[in-house]
């Protein structure tokens, strides 16, 4: 079974005003099949987190760990993480001029399977995560997110999500931007994704609303760089009734 | 698009073309439109020099020796090719290998072709150069409605300094494309005559692969008439100083051009386009598109877009940009448009050039999906050149150009 455990992470950011810390001792163990989600005002540090598993080089690791079943996350490049099986399914997904959805594609899974899909199998595969997704086909030959709307790159994300069959998947604010159709046939998504392959999830979220759709083992209440509180999916309905401010409280006021 | 887009506008004073090359020295080919340039108030006014008034002459003695402070000359390493600017050049036919094409002849033709000078004329030193030194031009005529195609291979000019000639002429209503393609060695300067007839449609690709030691300084003069279509496709991948400059004249109403253009320049490597397009008749459409890569110390590369809209040129439509992507430290891409309109009835005029570095958070994209840093940057790179090569419309080529762009990136891999 797999298993991937960040501990003690202190992570910050070079900024005009100097280095900025942003994660303060953030430690979370997800084992496989296992969702958890993340719920924090805007700002907390949740995106960071994501972005820190995932490797962006902009991201500074002071101090902890990242291990995957074991092995040392943070000592990976970004493309060897995805090929140990993580992936991060962005807040905002970037463009990629000249390069279709189609041939993206077939590189991420080529790269990530270490040899090339076998053609007609993989055909159908993308065919239908699309369909499911309700994607139109036309996507398939337009160029990675551009031009896309907010929602379709949403969904273009949780394609790959499909495609690539991670281990472990990051989703950052998938949920935001989509309107209640979308996040239906998104959270489907997810969740066929979780009945295929059994990978763990850390949902990263500002509203319960998809939590009715993707049921969350763990919610993290994620304040000032750290997890402030935890419990099963009831904190989430608490949180929604009652916002952040008491967990706001002590951190302001210094 | 519409004329309020238009980034400059310079309601330049008309001058008409001149139809004999001016010879005193004070009319020397300088300054550049869309600068303004004044006299110092002793001899009154001084009318900007629209483009179409630079000097021109065939005859190599009329132009001053290149300093390298020229318009035309101020970008290019100009010390490292006086042997095509000062020297004699060889004027001698050359050898060529060709896929024959039906109904389209390729021949010597002598100096004395009707055709030659009917596209255009030399603007500086080294057109002129060549254009005294050929002792035959080679002539490649397209007729024939149905599309064909038909590459004019040079591959061993060697490192004679050269003068060439060519014409390239498409009959009225025909239909082509042609392909000049240039590997192996040279130290070559040439000028290239464009004629298209009424409603012709041709496709001229001139494709430089070089060896890394070529020189290759060249004119293109096109020429379009009535309805008819020319694409104009500059590919320079090879050799150490190439500068291909192409000059549209849109003569006929309705006329329309695309010039596209695409280079990557690896270290030390000069890649140069001065592309000129001259609206002169109503109804005229043209589009300019060059994308260019750049990687390796001292890779450089030179774009200026000089677009005019002439006074005859009502209702006409123009849209030029160049982009450029940076791929290390180290590279210098100059990107320089210009836009002149000298009539108010225009349908959309502007222009458009960035030069950017690579997208860090696009290449963080791929990386995350698995791809490897290699692969991405040439995913990326790939990417952004391909959407001129799409526009080239021979798949062929486009197959060949993908290739060699492939090339071009496992080279720098190696640096
Ligand atoms: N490059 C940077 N320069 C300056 N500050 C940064 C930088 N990157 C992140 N930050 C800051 O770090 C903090 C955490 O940002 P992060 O994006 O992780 O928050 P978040 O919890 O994902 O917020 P949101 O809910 O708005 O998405 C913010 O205060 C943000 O402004
Ligand atoms: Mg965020």
């Amino acid at each position: 079974m797999s298993v991937l455990e960040i501990k003690d992470l202190h992570v910050s950011v070079e900024t005009d005003q100097g280095t900025k810390q942003i994660l303060r001792g953030v430690n979370l163990t997800i084992n496989e099949g296992e969702i958890h989600a993340i719920m924090g005002p805007n700002g907390s540090g949740k995106s960071t987190l994501a972005y820190t598993i995932a490797g962006h080089p902009k991201y500074h690791v002071e101090s902890g760990s990242i291990l995957l079943d074991g092995a040392e996350v943070l000592k990976m490049t970004v493309d060897a993480r995805a090929r140990a099986g993580l992936f991060l399914a962005m807040q905002y997904p970037v463009e990629i001029p000249g390069v279709t959805v189609t041939n993206f594609l077939r590189t991420a899974k080529t790269a990530i399977e270490g040899e090339a899909p076998p053609i007609r199998t993989w055909i159908k595969d993308v065919r239908q995560s699309m369909t499911n997704l309700r994607m139109d086909k036309t996507f398939a030959e337009r160029n990675v997110n551009e031009g896309f709307s907010g929602g379709e790159k949403k969904r273009n994300e949780i394609l790959q999500l499909e495609l690539l069959k991670p281990k472990f998947a990051v989703l950052d604010e998938t949920d935001s931007g989509l309107d209640v159709d979308a996040l239906k046939i998104v959270s489907e998504g997810v969740n066929r994704a979780k009945a295929n392959t059994g990978l763990g999830l850390l949902l990263i979220t500002h509203y319960t609303r998809i939590l009715r759709y993707i049921h969350p083992d763990f919610v993290h209440v994620f304040v000032n760089g750290r997890i402030a509180e935890q419990g099963g999916s009831e904190l989430a309905d608490r949180l929604e009734d009652e916002g952040y401010d008491r967990f706001l409280v002590p951190s302001n006021v210094g | 698009m519409s004329a309020a887009s238009a980034l400059s506008k310079s309601a330049s004073k008309t001058v008409p073309e001149p139809s004999t090359p001016a010879t005193s020295a004070s009319t020397l080919p300088v300054g550049q439109h869309g600068i303004k340039e004044h006299s110092d108030g002793r001899f009154g006014y001084v009318p900007v020099q629209t483009r179409s008034d630079r000097f021109k002459s065939v005859n190599v003695a009329d132009f001053q020796a290149v300093t390298g402070r020229e318009a035309v000359w101020k970008h290019s390493p100009v010390a490292k090719f006086t042997d095509l600017t000062a020297g004699d050049l060889d004027g001698s036919r050359y050898l060529i290998e060709l896929t024959p094409s039906a109904a389209i002849s390729v021949e010597w033709v002598p100096r004395t072709d009707a055709r030659i000078g009917t596209a255009g004329l030399p603007e500086e030193r080294a057109a002129a150069n060549a254009w005294g030194v050929f002792d035959d031009a080679l002539a490649i005529t397209v007729s024939g409605e149905e599309a064909k195609e038909i590459t004019v291979t040079r591959s061993a000019l060697g490192n004679t300094a050269r003068g060439a000639h060519t014409i390239i002429e498409a009959k009225p209503f025909s239909q082509a494309t042609v392909i000049l393609a240039n590997t192996g060695d040279a130290r070559l300067s040439e000028n290239v005559e464009i004629i298209l007839g009424e409603s012709a449609n041709l496709t001229v690709v001139s494709l430089q692969e070089w060896d890394d030691s070529a020189v290759h300084l060249a004119n293109h003069f096109a020429s379009i008439g009535r309805d008819a279509r020319l694409k104009h496709v500059v590919v320079s991948l090879g050799g150490s100083i190439v500068r291909v400059n192409p000059s549209v004249r849109l003569a006929g109403p309705g006329s329309d051009t695309l010039l596209l253009g695409l280079y990557f320049a690896d270290a030390g490597q000069h890649l140069e386009q001065q592309v000129y397009v001259f609206h002169d008749a109503p109804k005229s459409r043209s589009r300019v598109n060059y994308k260019g890569a750049l990687q390796g110390q001292d890779a450089r590369t030179v774009w200026i877009g000089d677009v005019l809209i002439g006074n005859k040129a009502a209702g006409t439509d123009s849209y030029e940009q160049n982009r450029n992507l940076v791929l290390s430290e180290g590279t210098r891409a100059d990107s320089i448009p210009n836009l002149e309109i000298e009539t108010g009835d225009i349908v959309g005029a502007g222009h458009a050039s960035a030069t950017g570095r690579f997208d860090d958070e696009q290449l963080f994209y791929l990386q995350s999906r698995g791809i490897t840093e290699k692969e991405a940057r040439r995913l990326v790179v790939r990417g952004f050149l391909t959407e001129v090569v799409q526009q080239i419309g021979s798949p062929e080529l486009e197959a060949r150009l993908q290739l060699a762009i492939e090339a071009e990136l496992i080279g720098t891999d190696d640096k």
